[in-house]
């Protein structure tokens, strides 16, 4: 790995919802860098806020949702406090986003190439040859065949592992320094997956592109990722290189959450007893239901008083791995 | 079938489904998509059969021809010796007491204005099993045998998470005590924490009961923890079916071991191996010529495979393999095979 430098430094992250009585905290001082050419997971499931954080760097919180504190420094820019124009130049042209469904976020009455020229001639001020050649070479990079037919094509003409690389491509056009993929690859087959995250390997391995993964699958983590987030609830409990985090999770959770997985490899070698998967018991608590401890509490099978009344802080382990838990790093 | 073995449970013999392709104005009419083509399997009593296969393979279009929600072009489906396909409709009631499916989505296929207790309770009263005191006694024995709290049965569908919500799913398809379940993607939907809440259940209600389960699925680490053998489908039609560790330690029909290796690794350390990408996409069903299936997009296709259809073969006992080369597939690269 270079020389670690900071692209993105986020701190204290406080996002919530609504007003004066039915106010909640979704994200609760969230807290990570990302640094030059890395590829950073945030791991969660369904309302650990791992999406409302992409949205809160991009700028696009939902009208109802609101930035409490805390910093999204992007080099020495808080984007957080960016004037609307400065946000507008940001976006796109340094940092762009993969979402889920490409269906639904690319504009389905565009051809494809008017929307990979558009933020082109948007940002960079291209001519409209220009930009329509650099398309054609987007469009060759992230692996499309028949590059000139693909761009007089309207998305429902694409499959979509075909629209998952449109939408890789517009989000590489302004070569950014970031791209912020929120479950890339989770609306699409396992063949089609293997594709884009080879893909997407290959395009930081070339480009050297930062990218921050959103992702629940602990699969497409292991295969891309060079750090993870794992967040529950609301808060970043546990941060560690990715080998480490696999190997010795320390944080109750992020054990319970590997162990729940059927793993391929050692079900396939084991011997002839089935073994039961560990569970985690219960489910994760709704915004509304939760309390100034620790969110795990419920569900912990190592809680203790403490744990339900105050939150834990992240505590370095070592350099590289901190842990959110009061009996694991008190 | 040797003497000795129990009946199978459930028996598909070269079921076969087709719908017309939609036919162009003045073009003359294509040959009809075969969704499901020529597919012959058997589930044994207290066995799980995982299918696994890609999106527009069939394997939903085949869960709805054993359920009889539509009726087959040719072949039949036997469940207890009994054909399924040549039921009258008035018939159909009776079966699905046999036969029960649980489906992906449990925010979808639960009625939002019934409260849980009741809709526990609809597949009884459609079938006229119990009545009035003993009617609650069976919905509260069923939400006790899926972890459902009886306090939570006057709540409504959204009061629960989805985790909740598909124990109540699989309550209600074991209300009429089917012998066989039909579950498409039960966890797909699921957070990965309660996933194994509800894979563990139904391998504890399978122990209790003897269920028979075709579990379907494009998740291949489920499929492997819950199934004792797996199908794999592709285009339409089984490619190859075996002992679930055998197809998955080493498969033989390139289908299989391609996707095996797109599969995502299940820790870093194995990351470092280059898969072989399975390339290009599932071609439509219309496109189906005399061939196989695979070719166009099989590393190991040869002249022969573009003329003549793989019939499936028997390998190593109890594998079947529709492919001709079966024998030179190569095994999959050290790490993920273990």
């Amino acid at each position: 790995m270079p020389v670690a430098t900071d692209l993105l430094d986020i701190q204290d992250l406080t996002v919530t919802f609504g007003g004066g009585s039915s106010r909640v905290t979704a994200l609760h001082g969230v807290s990570f860098d990302l640094r030059k050419g890395e590829t950073l997971a945030l791991v969660g499931e369904s309302g650990s806020g791992k999406s409302l954080t992409a949205l809160s760097i991009m700028g696009l919180l939902p009208p109802e949702g609101h930035v409490a504190g805390g910093r999204v420094m992007l080099g020495s820019e808080d984007l957080l406090t960016q004037s609307r124009r400065d946000l507008v130049r940001t976006r796109g042209s340094r940092v762009s986003m993969v979402f889920q469904e490409p269906m639904t976020s690319l504009n389905p009455v565009l051809t494809v190439g008017r929307q990979l020229t558009e933020g082109l001639e948007f940002h960079r001020g291209a001519t409209r040859a220009a930009a329509k050649a650099r398309a054609l070479d987007l469009l060759k990079l992230v692996g499309l065949t028949q590059p000139e037919r693909r761009m007089r094509q309207y998305p429902h003409q694409l499959s979509g592992g075909m629209r998952q690389r449109v939408m890789i491509a517009m989000a590489l056009a302004c070569e950014p320094d970031l791209i912020i993929a929120d479950e890339p690859t989770t609306a699409l087959d396992v063949s089609i997956q293997a594709q884009i995250i080879d893909l997407m390997l290959d395009i930081k391995e070339r480009l050297g592109t930062a990218i921050l993964l959103i992702t629940h699958d602990l699969g497409v983590v292991a295969e891309m990722a060079d750090r993870i987030a794992v967040l529950y609830a609301g808060h970043v409990i546990e941060i560690a290189e990715s080998l480490t985090l696999f190997d010795t999770p320390r944080h109750p959770y992020t054990e319970g959450l590997l162990a729940a997985v059927p793993r391929l490899d050692v079900l396939v070698a084991g011997t002839t007893a089935r073994v039961r998967l560990a569970e985690l018991p219960g489910s994760v608590p709704s915004p509304a239901d939760r309390t100034n401890g620790c969110p795990f509490t419920p569900r912990c099978p190592i809680a203790t008083a403490r744990c339900a009344a105050e939150m834990p802080p992240m505590t370095p382990l070592d350099a590289a791995h901190s842990v959110a838990c009061w009996e694991r790093a008190p | 079938m040797s003497a000795g073995t129990p009946r199978p449970a459930l028996i598909l013999d070269g079921l076969r489904k087709e719908f017309p392709h939609r036919r162009s104005l003045f073009g003359k009419a294509e040959a009809p998509v075969r969704a499901v083509d020529d597919v012959s399997f058997f589930v044994q009593p207290g066995e799980t059969l995982g299918l696994v296969g890609e999106s527009g393979c069939g394997k939903s279009t085949l869960a709805r021809l054993i359920m009889r929600m539509m009726a087959p072009t040719s072949g039949s489906v036997l469940v207890d010796g009994q054909r399924v396909d040549t039921l009258l409709p008035s018939e159909v009631l009776a079966y699905r007491r046999k036969v029960q499916m649980i489906f992906q989505d449990p925010y979808a296929s639960l009625n939002p204005r019934i409260r849980a207790g009741d809709l526990i309770a609809e597949p009884l009263l459609i079938h006229g099993l119990a009545k009035g005191a003993a009617r609650a006694a069976r919905v509260r024995e069923l939400a006790d045998q899926v972890g459902l709290a009886a306090s939570s049965l006057t709540r409504f569908p959204h009061e629960f998470s989805g985790g909740q919500r598909q124990r109540i799913a699989i309550a209600r398809a074991l209300a009429v005590s089917p012998r066989i379940v039909v579950a498409d993607e039960p966890v797909s939907a699921l957070d990965v924490s309660v996933r194994a809440q509800v894979l563990n259940l139904m391998a504890d209600l399978q122990a209790e009961r003897g269920l028979s389960y075709l579990f379907i699925s494009h998740d291949i680490g489920t499929v492997a923890y819950l199934s004792q053998r797996v199908a794999v489908m592709y285009l339409g039609a089984i490619v190859e079916i075996g002992p679930a560790r055998d197809v998955l330690r080493r498969p033989r029909h390139p289908y299989t071991r391609l996707l095996l290796e797109a599969v995502p690794v299940a820790h870093p350390r194995l990351k470092s191996r280059r898969r072989e990408v399975l390339r290009g996409e599932v071609p439509s069903a219309a496109n189906i010529r005399d061939a196989c299936r695979f070719a166009p997009r099989c590393p190991m296709a040869t002249e022969r495979c573009h003329i003549e259809v793989p019939q499936p073969r028997t390998l190593d006992g109890d594998r079947l393999v529709a492919c001709h080369f079966a024998e030179d597939t190569p095994d999959l690269p050290k790490g993920l095979a273990a």
